[in-house]
């Protein structure tokens, strides 16, 4: 750990004009649109394609997470996707040919309540039954993978014990989207930035032109990659979807001498904390409560994680906060994406991956590339179609067993 | 040494010893870490964090980019600006290479936070904040003042001259002034590190660090949280060098900075000096250096003027190149275009750049003022005024015009705006502290980056503990410039908070430890202390999960002793449970019954005065999320019982309702949870405990029926007992004020004893209640059950035309037969206590291989006095028709056949409820 950074390649993308017409345009060049850029051409072939970014290529939640990566979730569906998505994770660097820092070091969840140990065991059952690598953990177990955690019963609410799943990690957020973006470029994909999409033109069911600050673009098939601005574009389409956005935070410290050697995360002491490569503590929580398009937050829900962490990281208490900042994220009322279908035939929607999607990127990439080359629901994501919450078959990833991110 | 006498206002009277890397030092009171060494001429203070290259003391204060160390006494903290440290007696410290270390031993500091309101806040007591802040107390405005550094002035050297005065009188005399206002608070050693909508602005004030040794008693440091009706960004201006190749070394400095520790500090940081600089401002640097005893040497590229200040200084036409050093690594001589020139110090300046953080953070725009070469504030925000050299005014004159709320002419300009000269771009250092080079910016835009964030992110420049604040515009030039195209069509990354580093546990405050969440605890708490109980928490309150007994060998009940023991009390005498944290919510108007009736599931309009109703509430999605009894008061009011942990989201989510959907309804909402204390009484002899507690009252079936309450009196005391229970015993709820509670408490164990009555806690209460098959929202069920799912169809209105979550029940997958629903799991062996979380999977004598279809998991497993077994709730797809199947539940290695019962274990007929 700690170390310098990699050297980055000589060449990144091109900064092509848009064409006039594309086989598929990708609404938003974050880490989902970027990955689905990149299979689309790798597994399918398909190149005639555009992404399209209304500001700098993955600078918005792609640019802006905290990168934990995991799979450690309670439902099979997710189970299915997140599995999916950290397998592709583990052959990624090869894949892309770029340094991404994947770094699996494992992530402990906190149970700090008997309902929180419930619950963790309820979601390690789950997880082995389903293949995924889990183990529930004794405060003394806890505190032999991450010596720094105060699991003594002085705190307001002691560590019960946690959840580990130690094929989780994190990687470089940016190092990750220039990955999928080079070899998209390379393929010949147009990677368009500043140019953001202001309007679709329709026919019966289907988009004709998408409609951009740097001209109409016709297309075949669109799919959405916009994240918090998912609902913006929606709108545009007069498709009402349940998605609400809202601000979250980040924060990272200084560069420290290595400390932490792998992911804490807690719900009922929020916060969750990692030091990355370089050492700086990288560290989030929740949503802040309001909607809003405006990337940034209110600094009470900085002050608040930064007690959650000193409480549980005595040894923080004198790092020092170096940079706040906030993404939008898109969530849904069962905290789980929606992907797949909407009303217009040749347009795909994925979206209300809220504070979670980074680790998701290469596997809804994958997903979403498959889909839009099929024409059908990829098998991963068919349980996360819009029409969930008409039928009522929601994946529930926050009731009791929940954990963000 | 390089002190000079007769400069300087450190307090050269006073002796103060401090280490560094080893060796031990002397400074003054007044002196910075930096300031003291600087004046033994120790110039390498820190390794670079890449190329372990030697650094130096860059710039004086808060922006320096590069003398980064490891404080280790009085209390270790890492990543600390040796320019910003204040020196104190005995102060430890070294150097590092880029990375702090943290402390291995707890922080006992303690810290704080404090609330300001006023009209005026005004960030920098330099001269335009000064007058700035004297203006508004002058207008009556209740005023604060902040700035970061130990003494208000600002950038005045007390070389300048205000209104006829030396600067720092003026300084002094206003500070006064402003004193006297009883509304002007003062804060220096503040640092406004945020600023965010409608004039609120974080601030740090460090209180005891310049204290050797810090004061018991107070806090360390505080962070202020002030919201203003008006911000005035009095902030300054950063200098900016000019990069030449080999910038890097120890003992390049910016101009200012070097001026500064002369007059702050007394300190001559070198005696051959090279000034290089396209701007006039670091004409005063080599005149006051050059005075100061120093050879100075200025080199500028712009053709020779006449009316920049002169001193006794060489001065010519001519450019920096590049540098060289001397066996130590710091600089030795400096390459320019007409030869190479020996010198221990070299000043750099190409401008200036308006310290605008706090205007950048609240969104305001800033616009690139090409003859400045700097980004200054381009647009009115509400509520916020930048004046002085954080708006670009760099005369004195204007900033006092400024402060005063005028706008002074501008003045024409001179400097040239010069980012770097020729030499070695891979020399050429933009980010000392991250070792990034011009040669590093054009291999990314080489790798076709147009983006200064993705320049930012490619290089690294910017994401120091500085957060680029002299090399963040650079950058953006050097982009621009290596691009071909306007710096302004690229603009500068984003300003975010914190304006500088925090420590975490400033913004934690006090809530460490015991307060980080507040303790809520009942009228009880000191009796269930005294009885021994073990607590549990339960959202924010200590709840007693059971009350040990002394067991034999001297040690005590375990917990599946001690439970066992208060379950068959319970069901065989009388138990009484501190019930008080349940949620209580007084719901009172004419509406009140149509408002309810629109929240809970089943009807409550219909309940009359005297009775008591259960109910469920759903979620728009049709799943519960609250459960609880109503007491039908009067005409007009409810009172609502939900769950410990619902109380507040109960409440919430009623208001929501009631604010947003329903405003016409005639509904107010009050919380009386901590009004009441309740305490279930609980089994066969419970009528003999609550009859002896109130005489007057007939506690017989039939005149005091099941789900009914009546208010009765104590010894004068209001008393109310409701028929309820939550154990299919014969029960009362008895409830009193709090602060009768003890005494209530005391007075039924007291009844009690005869009938050998005994204190249960919350696991005993679980015990029994699912031994009735009565669900605990949150734990039998988490947010995806609904009521048909846990068999309480019953609950749910076909009358009423809606209420929350109807149109759900009406949806496909709400009708799916094969739901999860809640039924009860008997292990086959009859003394395995099944982990609750387990998952349970189709029978099976052989695991299979992943992925192993679920059918459901244990929401709740316990030990059954009444039973004399195991037993356990679960969620089990199409549960209610597999009762009588077999399943298998993976526990461990172990597969543990289970069979699936109704979930009403004990008493299915309900025959205990009347006695
Ligand atoms: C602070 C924070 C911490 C997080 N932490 C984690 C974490 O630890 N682990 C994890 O798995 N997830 C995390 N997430 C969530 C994760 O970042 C997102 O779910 C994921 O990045 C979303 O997919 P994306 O990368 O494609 O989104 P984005 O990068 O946001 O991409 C969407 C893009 O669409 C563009 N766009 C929007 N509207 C238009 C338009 N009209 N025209 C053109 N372009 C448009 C946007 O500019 C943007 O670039 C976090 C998010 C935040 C904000």
């Amino acid at each position: 750990m700690a170390e310098n950074l990699p050297e980055h390649p000589d060449f990144l993308w091109r900064t092509p004009e848009p064409r006039r017409s594309y086989d598929v345009v990708v609404v938003g060049g974050g880490g989902h649109g970027l990955a689905t850029a990149h299979y689309l051409a790798k597994n399918h072939g398909i190149t005639n394609v555009a992404v399209l970014e209304k500001g700098w290529l993955a600078g918005g939640n792609m640019a802006r997470n905290t990168t934990l990566i995991r799979s450690n979730y309670l439902w099979d569906e997710s189970a299915a996707i997140y599995e999916h998505a950290l397998k592709l994770w583990e052959g990624l660097e090869e894949d892309l040919g770029y340094p991404i820092l994947f770094s699996q070091r494992g992530v402990l969840n906190l149970a700090h309540t008997e309902q929180d140990v419930r619950d963790s065991v309820r979601r390690v059952e789950a997880n082995r039954l389903n293949g995924i690598d889990a183990e529930w953990l004794s405060p003394d177990e806890v505190a032999k993978i991450c010596p720094i955690v105060n699991v003594s019963g002085d705190i307001r609410y002691p560590v019960h014990g946690a959840t580990y799943q130690p094929r989780a990690g994190i990687a470089k957020h940016d190092y990750v989207a220039w990955g999928f973006a080079r070899r998209a470029d390379e393929a010949g994909i147009d990677l368009i930035q500043d140019c953001e999409v202001v309007g679709f033109e329709t026919d019966g069911d289907l988009v004709t032109r998408v409609r951009t600050t740097r001209g109409d673009i016709a297309c075949g098939t669109v799919a959405l990659c916009a994240a918090g601005h998912t609902s913006v574009l929606l709108d545009m389409l007069g498709v009402p979807a349940p998605l609400q956005s809202h601000p979250l935070q980040a924060l990272v410290s200084e560069l420290l001498e290595p400390v932490h050697p792998t992911i804490v995360m807690s719900n009922a002491v929020h916060v969750y904390v990692s030091q990355a490569h370089k050492g700086e503590l990288v560290m989030g929580a929740g949503v802040d409560s309001y909607n809003g398009y405006g990337q940034r937050g209110a600094f009470h829900i900085i002050e608040r994680q930064m007690a959650a962490a000193v409480e549980l990281f005595p040894m923080f208490a004198r790092a020092h906060l170096l940079r706040t900042w906030g993404g939008i994220v898109d969530v849904t009322p069962d905290a789980s994406p929606i992907v797949g279908h909407t009303p217009y035939a040749n347009v795909y929607l994925n979206s209300g991956w809220g504070t979670g999607g980074f680790k998701a990127t290469p596997g809804i990439g994958w997903c979403l590339a498959d889909t839009v080359a099929h024409g059908r629901p990829h098998p991963y994501v068919a349980p996360f179609a819009l029409d969930r919450f008409t039928t009522g078959a929601l994946v529930d990833e926050h009731g009791a067993a929940a954990v963000a991110h | 040494m390089t002190r000079v006498d007769g400069y300087g206002r450190v307090d050269r009277t006073r002796t103060l010893r401090f280490t560094f890397d080893g060796v031990s030092y002397t400074g003054h009171p007044g002196d910075t870490l930096a300031s003291a060494l600087l004046a033994h001429g120790v110039r390498t203070i820190a390794r670079s964090v890449k190329q372990d290259r030697p650094r130096g003391v860059t710039a004086v204060w808060s922006e320096d980019p590069t003398g980064l160390v490891q404080v280790e006494e009085p209390f270790p903290e890492p990543m600390l600006l040796a320019t910003t440290i204040e020196l104190v007696d005995g102060l430890v410290a070294s150097s590092i290479g880029g990375r702090g270390r943290l402390a291995e031993v707890p922080d006992t500091a303690r810290y704080d936070r404090r609330y300001a309101h006023c009209e005026t806040l005004v960030v920098g007591a330099g001269p335009a904040g000064l007058l700035a802040a004297r203006t508004a107390a002058r207008r009556g405005d209740r005023v604060v003042l902040v700035d970061d550094r130990p003494a208000a002035g600002g950038s005045l050297t007390g070389t300048e001259r205000i209104c006829g005065r030396d600067a720092l009188d003026f300084v002094a005399d206003t500070l006064a002034e402003l004193r006297a206002h009883p509304d002007v608070r003062i804060l220096l050693r503040t640092t406004a590190f945020g600023h965010y909508d409608d004039g609120f602005v974080l601030a740090l004030e460090r209180r005891t660090d310049h204290l050797a040794p810090a004061p018991q008693g107070l806090s360390r440091q505080r962070v202020w949280r002030i919201r203003a009706g008006h911000v005035v960004v009095a902030t300054g201006a950063h200098e900016r060098p000019i990069v030449v190749a080999d910038n890097d070394r120890p003992g390049i400095m910016l101009a200012a900075s070097a001026r500064d520790l002369l007059h702050r500090y007394g300190v001559l940081a070198g005696r051959r000096v090279v000034v290089f600089t396209s701007d006039d401002a670091a004409y005063d640097a080599a005149a006051d250096l050059a005075g100061a005893g120093a050879e100075v040497t200025l080199l500028d590229p712009r053709p020779v003027r006449g009316d920049s200040r002169s001193g006794d200084y060489r001065r010519s036409r001519g450019l920096v190149l590049g540098t060289g050093a001397g066996p130590d690594g710091a600089i030795s001589h400096v390459f320019t275009d007409q030869g190479e020139l020996p010198c221990d110090l070299l000043l750099l300046s190409g401008g200036w750049n308006p310290t605008s953080h706090l205007f950048s953070h609240v969104r305001g725009a800033l616009r690139y003022d090409a003859e400045l070469g700097a980004f200054r504030p381009g647009e009115a925000l509400a509520g916020v005024t930048v004046v002085g050299a954080a708006n670009g005014t760099f005369d004195l004159a204007g900033c006092l015009a400024e402060g005063r709320g005028e706008t002074p002419e501008p003045l024409p300009r001179t400097n040239l705006v010069l980012w770097r000269t020729d030499g070695d771009p891979a020399r050429q250092y933009v980010d000392l502290q991250r070792d990034s080079t011009v040669a590093d910016i054009a291999r990314a835009t080489g790798a076709g980056l147009r983006s200064v964030e993705h320049v930012k992110r490619y290089t690294t420049i910017g994401t120091a503990h500085d957060q680029g604040k002299t090399s963040g515009v650079l950058a953006s030039a050097i982009t621009a410039e290596l691009l071909g195209v306007p710096i302004e069509s690229l603009g500068t990354t984003t300003f975010r908070p914190p304006y500088t580093p925090i420590a975490f546990a400033a913004l934690a405050g006090r809530e460490r430890g015991q307060l980080f969440d507040p303790v809520r605890t009942t009228a009880l708490h000191a009796w269930h202390v005294a009885r021994g109980a073990v607590f549990e928490d339960v959202g924010q309150w200590k709840r007693a999960r059971y009350y040990p007994l002394p067991g034999e060998a001297g040690g005590t009940e375990d917990m599946d002793t001690a439970v066992l023991r208060e379950c068959a009390a319970v069901r065989r005498d009388v138990g009484i449970l501190d019930g008080s944290t349940l949620g209580k919510i007084e719901v009172r108007g004419p509406d009140a019954g149509a408002f309810l009736d629109m929240i809970y599931t089943n009807l409550m309009s219909s309940l009359r005065p005297g009775r008591v109703r259960y109910g469920v509430m759903c979620g728009l999605d049709g799943m519960v999320i609250d459960d609880g009894t109503v007491l039908r008061l009067d005409d007009e009011g409810f009172l609502v019982y939900t769950t410990t942990g619902g109380a507040a989201p109960i409440l919430d989510h009623m208001e929501e309702w009631l604010q947003t959907e329903w405003p016409h309804l005639r509904v107010t909402l009050t919380s009386v949870t901590e009004q009441w204390a309740t305490f279930p009484v609980v089994g066969p002899r419970s009528r003999d405990v609550v009859g002896a507690l109130a005489p007057h009252v007939d506690v017989s079936a039939a005149a005091f029926p099941f789900m009914t309450w009546q208010d009765t009196e104590v010894d004068g005391v209001p008393v109310r007992l409701a028929r309820i229970s939550f154990s299919g015993e014969l029960a009362w709820e008895v409830s009193v004020d709090g602060w009768h509670a003890p005494a209530l408490w005391r007075r039924l164990i007291a009844l009690g004893e005869p009938y050998g009555i005994t204190p249960y806690g919350t696991e005993t209460m679980h015990v029994l209640r699912a031994e009735k098959g009565y669900p605990i929202i949150g734990q039998d069920t988490d947010g995806t059950v609904s009521p048909q799912d846990l068999g309480m169809s019953w609950a749910v209105s076909t009358k009423k035309v809606d209420f929350i979550g109807k149109r759900s029940f009406a949806r496909a997958e709400n009708r799916n037969p094969l739901r999860k629903q809640l039924v009860g799991l008997l292990p086959l062996d009859p003394t395995v206590k099944l982990p609750e979380g387990s998952q349970i999977i189709e029978q099976t004598a052989e695991l299979p291989p992943p992925p192993v279809p679920m059918l459901g998991h244990v929401t709740s497993s316990y030990r059954s006095a009444a039973l004399g077994r195991t037993f356990a709730l679960a969620l089990v797809k199409g549960g209610h028709a597999r009762i009588g199947e077999r399943l298998t539940v993976p526990v461990g290695g172990d597969l543990v056949p289970v069979e699936v019962t109704g979930s009403v274990l004990v008493d299915p007929e309900g025959t205990r409820r009347d006695g």
